[in-house]
């Protein structure tokens, strides 16, 4: 029997986690009120300010004494990471307030990318521990138990950011002005305020809290380049539980989620991770705009420059045949490294053209799309080594388990809009990725499985590599030709007004819904075809990066076309396969090209090509 | 004297689609100036265009001789031309004084200065409900509160955009009655108007609007005088 005190503590552990993640998700739930930016780099502005505090209270405490010097270096260390934040509004947010929330997520992950790489640049790879709290170092003791001091401070930090936001926007004037943005930000600069400094300010504001919670943690946990990753999904949760925009259901959702994981952990810890997105998708299920949330406009989700699909024309046709005749002549000229390459390419392709089909036609952002190709990866190698499968059976319960996984998923996902669904896809693919990462007995965990390689008859480099053409090209056909029937058709009508698709009688959850699942049993198929060419499987299959680099290959080939994505996915890994040998700044170069594609190429190369081709016929 | 609100060649588009042609019109001093058309003429789209929050607009735009043609909509609010939209856009979270908040500024010394309590002599209905959220008002005090929200900016004109639509017709004829008021205190007005009626006993002028290109244009009682512009462009 455990001591029933021992639940008090623990629920006073919850309180100050609850207070951390409310720091966090109330800075990002206020950015999106305003500027209706999911701000991925919020889990950076969070890094940024434990990194500070850590070099600011190495060189303060030393010259203005320990108390002061810490208490200093905190607020100090959050007003920097508010001009940080400043510096992105203005460098790049600024640029895209009237672009799509998918470039908006993209090129705020951008940034993620570009701090990834720069923290450890300046600050080295290893954890950094910072000075413990002047005053708080010591415990109290909580009916019998030893609490540390420092969590009672962690504690009342979140209660008094409430109240004194609460009185920021219901006392001040600029606080009047912000809620009145986060309803119409249009009407307000139409009655004489400017939205850019009030975005600014927005942003300052945003930042300095991530950069506070950052800042305050130092003490508890070292400073190390995983913390944005760490925190950015569950901020994520928060935010939504709460509802977008809602300071004060993040403050309720984080208590949520805070205390159900302090209790959850000794009831079920294997369920800790996946836990926060469980209860995200469940309250979604409920109330779709959250638990304080208000609905958003309904909308069409097509991107700028969306045009209807033509056929191929004949050239495009022949254009089609001769890449074909080069895929399979291809072998006779390169060796097994370069074939290997380009067989990957057939993946990522059919893993990029899946996700533009649901994107491009269906207007469903997903930013959790790793979910199915890992799921069909995780299918394959858990058939192999926990049911002794042969490749050809395993290569069919890839696609089986994906597409199983999308209908599941999927139900929940068409149900929303916008961002609400992209963040929902994004919870799912965590719920896969924490599930192969802490499931260890079936997935091994973060070491993944090894040992999966094909069939004798097909170990050959050259026979996989027709195998993945003719499997990959195939599902990419299947699709391509499910674009231009009615199916496709009817996907792209929901796009553009779900509430005239209604009003003529299609059931477009339902269209939506199977797109979903095609969608992810093609990805599947990918990530079978994948894992049997690398012979291993990693959680990273699943994870945030996999999601973003096919949003990057779509990205880059252009949306609203169909060679796009395939075209974006070659030239992505061919980039990735030759530079990522040759720095140790992958990431940043990565983010470097989303920002820049974002602001300069909105509709992607290939939609910039044929803007500039006008007239001609060519997609 | 020079029109303080003078429009010409105005055309403007929503995406590729071309709504307003070359759309002429001046609003001298003091004046109330009537927009007349059917629904979808382009009567809202010449007043969004001309406060700025059309990103895709062309032709020239001054107001008080100052070129407000490629002005963010903030900095024309700001010279003192006020906008009061037609699907109100009360914010419907904050309170009749936090909306007041909203749309004050600074006073400036060729417009009258408004306050609170000035508006609520003008809106007496408002003043019984300062610190009631927005969204739990009826049309019509909604409608006067989007009006008193503008008048907060001290401005030198406004237009208004169909203040008279959707209200029973008691409200109607207070609406009419502020307007009234406003104009005896000196108030420029460009008042787009589908309720021929209403806008006849307020206005000095109108222009008739019909597919997005200006018709006609004379003193309001030249208008009513002229049974063939009513009939093609007027009655439904």
């Amino acid at each position: 029997m455990i001591d029933p005190a021992f639940y008090v503590i623990q629920f006073l552990n919850g309180l100050a986690s609850a207070s951390n993640l409310f720091l966090i998700a109330c800075g990002l739930t206020i950015i999106f009120g305003v500027t209706r930016i999911v701000n991925f780099a919020h889990g950076s502005f969070y890094m940024l300010g434990a990194y500070f505090a850590f070099t600011l209270t190495a060189t303060i405490m030393p010259a203005l004494g320990d108390a002061l010097g810490f208490w200093l270096a905190i607020p100090v260390a959050a007003v920097g990471v508010g001009l940080f934040a400043v510096l992105m509004e203005l460098l790049l947010l600024r640029r895209i307030y009237r672009s799509h929330e998918l470039f908006q997520l993209l090129a705020t992950f951008g940034v993620v990318l570009i701090v990834q790489d720069l923290v450890p640049a300046i600050w080295g790879p290893e954890e950094l521990f910072g000075p413990r709290a002047p005053g708080f170092t010591s415990f109290v003791v909580i009916l019998g138990f030893r609490f540390p001091e420092y969590q009672l401070v962690l504690i009342a930090a979140g209660p008094l950011v409430l109240g004194g936001l609460w009185l920021l926007f219901n006392r001040t004037r600029w606080g009047t002005l912000v809620r009145a943005a986060t309803q119409d930000r249009e009407m307000v600069g139409a009655l004489g305020v400017n939205q850019s400094v009030l975005f600014t300010g927005v942003l300052f504001l945003g930042g300095a809290l991530a950069g506070l919670a950052g800042a305050l943690q130092m003490p508890v946990e070292p400073a190390n380049p995983f913390m944005d990753i760490n925190i950015i999904a569950e901020a994520f949760v928060v935010t939504v539980i709460g509802g977008m925009g809602n300071v004060l259901g993040a403050f309720l959702a984080a208590l949520i989620i805070a205390q159900l994981q302090a209790f959850g952990i000794l009831v079920f810890p294997e369920i800790t991770l996946v836990l926060p997105f469980l209860v995200m998708a469940l309250v979604l299920v409920v109330r779709p705009w959250g638990l304080l949330g208000t609905p958003e406009p309904m909308t069409g989700h097509g991107f700028a420059g969306d045009r209807p699909l033509k056929p191929l024309g004949r050239r495009a046709q022949l254009g089609l045949a001769a890449l074909v005749a080069v895929l399979l002549l291809l072998p006779l000229g390169l060796g097994d490294y370069t074939e290997k390459l380009v067989l990957e390419v057939f993946v990522f392709a059919l893993f990029a053209f899946s996700l533009n089909f649901i994107m491009g036609a269906g207007g469903m952002v997903s930013f959790g799309h790793a979910a199915y190709f890992g799921l069909g990866a995780y299918g394959a190698a858990l058939a192999v080594k926990h049911l002794d499968f042969a490749m050809e059976p395993a290569l069919l319960a890839a696609p089986l388990a994906a597409g199983a996984g999308a209908l599941l998923f999927g139900w929940f996902v068409v149900r929303l809009s916008g961002v609400y669904l992209a963040m929902l896809t994004l919870a799912f693919a965590q719920i896969a990725w924490s599930t192969a990462f802490q499931w260890v007995e079936l997935t091994g965990g973060d070491n993944g499985m090894i040992g999966i390689w094909p069939s004798a008859w097909a170990s050959d480099v050259t026979v996989y590599y027709y195998l993945s053409l003719i499997l990959c090209g195939a599902a990419i056909a299947f699709l391509w030709r499910a674009s231009y029937a009615p199916f496709g058709y009817t996907l792209r009508a929901g796009r553009d007004s779900p509430l005239r698709c209604d009003a003529i009688g299609i059931n477009l959850k339902r269209h939506q819904w199977l797109g979903f699942a095609l969608a992810g049993t093609c990805a599947g198929l990918a990530g079978g075809v994948f894992v049997f060419s690398k012979g291993n499987v990693d959680p990273g299959a699943l994870s945030i990066p996999t999601s973003v680099d096919a949003l990057v290959m779509v990205l880059l080939g252009g949306i609203q076309t169909l060679t796009g994505p395939l075209l974006g996915a070659a030239a992505f890994h061919l980039l990735e396969a030759y530079i990522l040998p040759l720095t140790d700044y992958w990431r940043a170069i990565v983010g470097l090209i989303i920002v820049v594609l974002v602001i300069a190429f909105p509709q992607g190369l290939a939609g910039f090509l044929r803007e500039r081709l006008a007239g001609e016929e060519s997609r | 004297m020079s029109a303080l609100l003078t429009v010409s060649g105005l055309d403007a588009f929503y995406g590729r689609a071309h709504i307003l042609f070359e759309v002429a019109l001046e609003v001298g001093r003091g004046e109330v100036v009537a927009l007349l058309g059917r629904n979808g003429a382009g009567k809202s789209t010449t007043l969004k265009a001309i406060v700025g929050l059309l990103a895709n607009t062309r032709g020239s735009r001054a107001f008080d001789g100052e070129d407000i043609a490629r002005l963010p909509s903030y900095r024309i609010a700001q010279a003192g031309l006020g906008y009061v939209p037609e699907e109100r856009r009360i914010f419907t979270n904050l309170t009749v004084m936090e909306n007041l908040e909203v749309g004050r500024q600074p006073a400036r010394e060729d417009a009258p200065e408004w306050t609170p309590e000035k508006l609520f002599e003008l809106f007496p209905n408002l003043a019984e409900m300062r610190d009631r959220p927005g969204g739990r008002m009826s049309g019509g005090e909604q409608q006067m509160l989007t009006i008193a929200r503008t008048l907060m900016g001290n401005p030198r004109a406004i237009l208004l955009d169909e203040p008279s639509e959707g209200l029973a017709p008691v409200i109607v004829e207070q609406m009419a009655r502020t307007i009234l008021e406003l104009k005896k205190e000196g108030m420029t007005v460009l008042l787009s108007e589908q309720n021929l009626y209403f806008a006849k006993e307020l206005s000095d002028r109108a222009y008739v609007i019909e597919g997005g290109r200006i018709r006609y244009q004379g003193s309001m009682a030249e208008l009513m005088a002229d049974d063939a512009v009513r009939q093609a462009y007027l009655t439904v």
